[in-house]
């Protein structure tokens, strides 16, 4: 059996609007992927030691709040200190234009808006999976 | 490699996880290091928890592990979701019922996919229950797929089968099939906050009034998760069963079925995987497919064909 890539997805902080993450939960699936769906409201710990106990390649984050800025680098910089840089985190939701090259300094790979076709969303993660 | 090994043994989160996803993918270095955890195996209780999609096993599970939890003992969760069979994909949503307990060190939940087994578990479980045993968990809990009837791999593995009914499922034809209401050592008729729990329970007892020389009648335990309401009693009778199922000699032929069936999945796997390996055999099979299509062969010659070529 070859490996299979391994995606969790997860709603961060406090807002309650999880149906762009169960769309792109559901096109990961159809991709192949086996999608862990965490439910909503996360603290950033609860996401990281669930990526550790899961093994994911892959952390999707969905925030429509605009607390992002804390949420997603709080993320990214626990799994970095959890030596997890080879996790590929990927976020998605309502994030300003402005706000997208400072996540990706920070380690967010890469920032999905509103409209994106899902079908991009699976090529960057097949194409860009570290592991 | 021997350093994964000790990490597992000494019950670090992240080579559990790592050794886990090993055996799912089938990684030929996995092997090794499952031999060597072996010798630290056999303490853990395992405990199936199985029933009807929508049931509640998740939460039920949730519930219990708090329980457990409470008296200081270490909990490994399996969760098992479907996996397609057109794309290969799962969601596995077991763990939303249960993202409490993500960061409690005593935990350890592991989300996992059927990648086509068909009993109501997936074939790497066997695996994953001797990882978590390895690593000092004392109670595993394994929650199977939404089951219908037939899908009772669960007994093969576990010392104590929760079957998790409902109220409101059928009549009491329904009790006395075959199947998933022969393997329960404790029924949970769960959701008792719904009307219909006094029939649910009443179909049951006359069920079990119906069976004959048993020498332990099946408890059967009311709970609701939501309300959680019936835990105390649950975790009662588990450790009932598992006292029971210890002085009866029961234990010691449950665990030797498991090896057994672990065993034979062992060599399934690994004859498959000769059989249609692009070096060894996969050539004579398809020749012989070819061959059966055009009726220049039949099934069972070219089966004798290629197990000769094994057995030879």
């Amino acid at each position: 059996m070859s490996k299979k890539i391994r995606v969790l997805v997860a709603k961060p902080g406090l807002d309650g609007h999880d149906r762009g993450a169960k769309i792109v939960a559901r096109a990961l699936r159809d991709a192949g992927m086996e999608v862990i769906y965490s439910g909503l409201h996360q603290t950033a710990s609860q996401i990281v030691n669930t990526a550790i106990q899961e093994d994911v390649d892959v952390v999707g984050l969905s925030l429509l709040s605009g607390a992002h800025m804390t949420l997603f680098i709080d993320v990214v910089t626990m799994l970095r200190d959890k030596q997890m840089e080879d996790v590929l985190v990927v976020g998605g939701g309502i994030i300003p234009e402005e706000d997208v090259s400072k996540l990706q300094k920070a380690g967010v790979a890469a920032v999905f808006g509103p409209g994106t076709p899902v079908d991009d969303i699976v090529c960057y993660i097949k194409k860009n999976v570290k592991r | 490699m021997n350093d994964l090994a000790s990490l597992v043994v000494s019950g670090n989160h992240r080579a559990i996880a790592r050794l886990i996803s090993m055996v799912e993918d089938d990684d030929v270095d996995a092997m090794d290091i499952m031999k060597k955890i072996h010798t630290n195996t056999g303490n853990a209780h395992i405990i199936g928890v199985t029933g009807v999609m929508g049931s509640g096993k998740s939460s039920l599970i949730f519930e219990l592990a708090l329980a457990y939890r409470a008296e200081g003992k270490k909990v490994g969760i399996i969760a098992i979701d479907p996996t397609s069979p057109f794309s290969g994909g799962a969601l596995l949503g077991d763990r939303i019922r249960m993202m409490d307990l993500s960061t409690d060190s005593g935990v350890f939940i592991r989300s996992m996919g059927t990648r086509g087994a068909i009993g109501g578990l997936t074939s790497s479980v066997y695996d994953v229950v001797e990882i978590l045993d390895a690593a000092g968990m004392d109670i595993i809990l394994i929650e199977t797929v939404g089951v219908g009837q037939d899908e009772v791999d669960i007994v093969k593995i576990a010392d104590t089968t929760l079957v998790v009914l409902i109220p409101g499922l059928g009549d009491s034809v329904q009790t006395i099939k075959a199947g998933l209401m022969e393997i329960a050592d404790i029924f949970v008729v769960n959701k008792s906050d719904k009307p219909g729990v006094e029939q649910a329970v009443a179909e049951l007892e006359s069920m079990l009034d119906l069976a004959t020389h048993i020498e332990r009648r099946t408890p059967i335990v009311t709970t609701s998760a939501k309300e959680k309401k019936g835990i105390p009693m649950l975790v009662r009778k588990i450790t009932e069963h598992q006292e029971y199922s210890k002085k009866s000699k029961v234990f010691d032929v449950r665990r030797r079925q498991r090896y057994e069936a672990e065993l034979i999945e062992i060599i399934r796997k690994r004859l498959m995987n000769f059989i249609f390996d692009e070096n060894k055999l996969k050539g004579t099979v398809d020749c012989c497919i070819d061959q059966i299509s055009k009726r220049e062969l039949d099934p069972y010659s070219a089966a004798d064909q290629i197990l000769g070529k094994i057995l030879k």
